[in-house]
């Protein structure tokens, strides 16, 4: 039906698509995660409460989650071009993805360790667990189904958003879609870039829930 | 030097709107080695208390000392270590959802840094003490929740300290299960001297297994002292009050019913067999004991000058007197065996 150089195109779509989305995942919980704790342990029914580094923190969160994607992407590239040297490229998307992700991974995370029963909380520090103990032995493991559930949900909006990306030059499937379908007006092709976002959505999602309800020992 | 005093404790919850005074200029001390209850109604203050025992709560004024040592002189540092001879057990049991029993029963054992190994080898045995080693492996969602309470104790116990707070630790449990948890804990308090403050609501609770007890009402102690005094000579309004909701029973549907209205939380069935000699048994224990009985049933027939057949008692709310009246009864020669459900 297609061309081989179509299919080749498209598997190099595919794979630019996972890398930005997989590696902006990874730094977006490199910096999201810390930050959502801080978040859920900052703030006044927190374990260590702490009214000046919420509100910060709490104030970075909304203003960068309610900057519209692209313009984010546009405002950033001087500091991408700083970073990766270049403004475009899969490898150059990443930076303003991360960017995006990291605010709403740490919101994700903070509702997630919210959910953590306090008195579980109140368990461990009255067996004089200090603070550091109580994030990495009760919040992060009593909350793992409900932060594997906010990884998977996460990878696909930023399989969503690298594909906006891709429409300013940024590479993978949402590239491809752009200049064939959009300019060039084959819609074979763009539909079936739109079938592959889909289906790689669908992937993560069914890998994240079975994960998640495979780990959940709560039934 | 009492194990636990505290001295002159308030507590003061402000919030925006309100300011609540928790706990009013509390004093008491504790004993190393009794059993203390603290009861009261919801909102007296009692979980309040109790968490500034081990200053989860930090007081607004006063003093907690332990064994001597006042917690707030110490450092953070100081008082997680402290927390160490100081475990607490909860109304909702609040273990680890995630994590399988004897995970959760090691758990204090690695907050306090020993090796992963000696901390399992440690919880499979205190797991043997609370009769659960068969469910090891099992997780939390799978127990019932006398068992949780079970896996609690023995996570409590892990650390081995020497006073264990325990908050309304039988308040979710069924009267079965709640008695069974109570002999666990008195087993413990007598096997290693560990000092138990008991948190509840129930004057049963109190009654059973406590040797001391003060009684709570608006952040303040109204009453305190060696139990039976209380429960013999209850000077304050609020001690008559719990005493009486006792005997009321704690069997729900109390509404309705007037005070002074027979409870019966025993039932029992007498059998007149053909060797009782007869008597009025019922009539001559009612005057004895000085306390009336329910007849719920009686089948009985009068054949040449003895009693055959059965009778079922309901018998007041009060495992003393209970006694009191079975030994009387077994005396006379009759058979008695409880019976449950409607009759
Ligand atoms: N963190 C808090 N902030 C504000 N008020 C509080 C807080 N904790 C407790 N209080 C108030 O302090 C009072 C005593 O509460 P506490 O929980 O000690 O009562 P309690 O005797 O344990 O009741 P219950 O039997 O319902 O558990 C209540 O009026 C309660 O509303
Ligand atoms: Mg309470």
């Amino acid at each position: 039906m297609f061309s081989s150089e179509v299919i080749q195109m498209l598997v190099r779509g595919i794979g630019e698509t996972l890398y930005m989305t997989l590696a902006s995942t990874l730094f977006g919980y490199l910096f999201g995660l810390p930050m959502g704790i801080l978040l859920t342990i900052s703030d006044k029914e927190g374990i260590k409460p702490n009214w000046a580094l919420y509100k910060v923190l709490d104030v970075i969160a909304n203003i960068v989650r309610s900057v519209p994607f692209l313009i984010l992407l546009i405002v950033l590239i001087p500091f991408t071009r700083m970073i990766v040297g270049k403004s475009y490229g899969s490898t150059a998307t990443i930076v303003p993805l991360v960017a995006a992700a990291v605010p709403y991974i740490a919101r994700m995370v903070e509702s997630s360790l919210r959910e953590v029963d306090a008195g579980v909380i109140e368990a461990a520090r009255s067996m004089g667990a200090s603070t550091f103990t109580i994030v990495t032995k009760v919040l992060l493991v009593e909350a793992r189904t409900s932060l594997i559930v906010g990884v998977t949900i996460t990878l696909g909006t930023i399989l969503g958003y690298s594909a906006m990306a891709g429409t300013v030059g940024g590479g993978g499937l949402g590239d491809i879609a752009i200049r064939y379908g959009y300019h060039r007006y084959e819609a074979d092709i763009m539909a079936v870039t739109v079938v592959l976002l889909i289906l790689l959505v669908q992937i993560f999602q069914t890998i994240g829930m079975k994960l998640s309800v495979h780990l959940d020992k709560r039934k | 030097m009492a194990q636990i005093e505290v001295r002159h404790l308030t507590k003061i919850f402000t919030s925006k709107d309100a300011k609540v005074d928790a706990l009013k200029d509390i004093s008491l001390e504790i004993e190393q080695g009794d059993i203390y209850g603290i009861i009261g109604m919801s909102g007296a203050g009692k979980s309040t208390l109790v968490r500034c025992l081990n200053y989860l709560e930090k007081p607004t004024k006063g003093e907690v000392l332990v064994d001597g040592k006042e917690l707030g002189a110490m450092s953070e540092k100081e008082l997680l270590k402290q927390r160490k001879d100081i475990a607490m057990i909860f109304q909702h049991f609040n273990l680890l959802m995630q994590k399988n029993v004897v995970d959760n029963v090691s758990f204090p054992l690695l907050i306090q840094g020993v090796k992963k190994k000696e901390a399992r080898r440690k919880a499979k045995e205190l797991l043997g003490i609370v009769g659960l080693e068969e469910k090891e492996q099992s997780y939390p969602a799978q127990l019932s929740g006398g068992q949780k309470q079970r896996v609690a104790i023995a996570r409590a116990l892990a650390s081995d300290p020497r006073i264990l707070l325990c908050d309304e630790a039988t308040s979710a449990l069924d009267p079965q299960t709640t008695a069974s948890i109570l002999d666990l804990l008195k087993d413990i308090n007598q096997r290693f001297g560990i000092t138990i403050v008991i948190i509840t609501h129930q004057m049963s609770v109190i009654r059973k297994i406590c040797s001391r007890v003060a009684i709570m009402a608006q952040g303040e102690i109204k009453e305190h002292g060696l139990v039976e005094e209380i429960f013999s000579h209850p000077k304050t309004r609020e001690a008559r009050e719990l005493i009486l909701k006792d005997s009321d029973g704690e069997h729900g549907d109390t509404a309705g019913r007037t005070q002074d209205r027979l409870m019966e939380a025993k039932k029992i069935r007498i059998v007149f067999s053909e060797n009782s000699s007869f008597e009025p048994v019922i009539a001559n224990m009612v005057l004895k004991t000085g306390r009336p009985v329910n007849i719920l049933r009686a089948d009985t027939k009068n054949v040449g000058g003895i009693a055959k057949g059965e009778m079922i008692l309901g018998l007041p709310d009060d495992e003393k007197l209970q006694k009191e009246i079975e030994d009387y009864i077994t005396e006379r020669g009759l058979e008695i065996e409880e019976v449950t459900g409607d009759v």
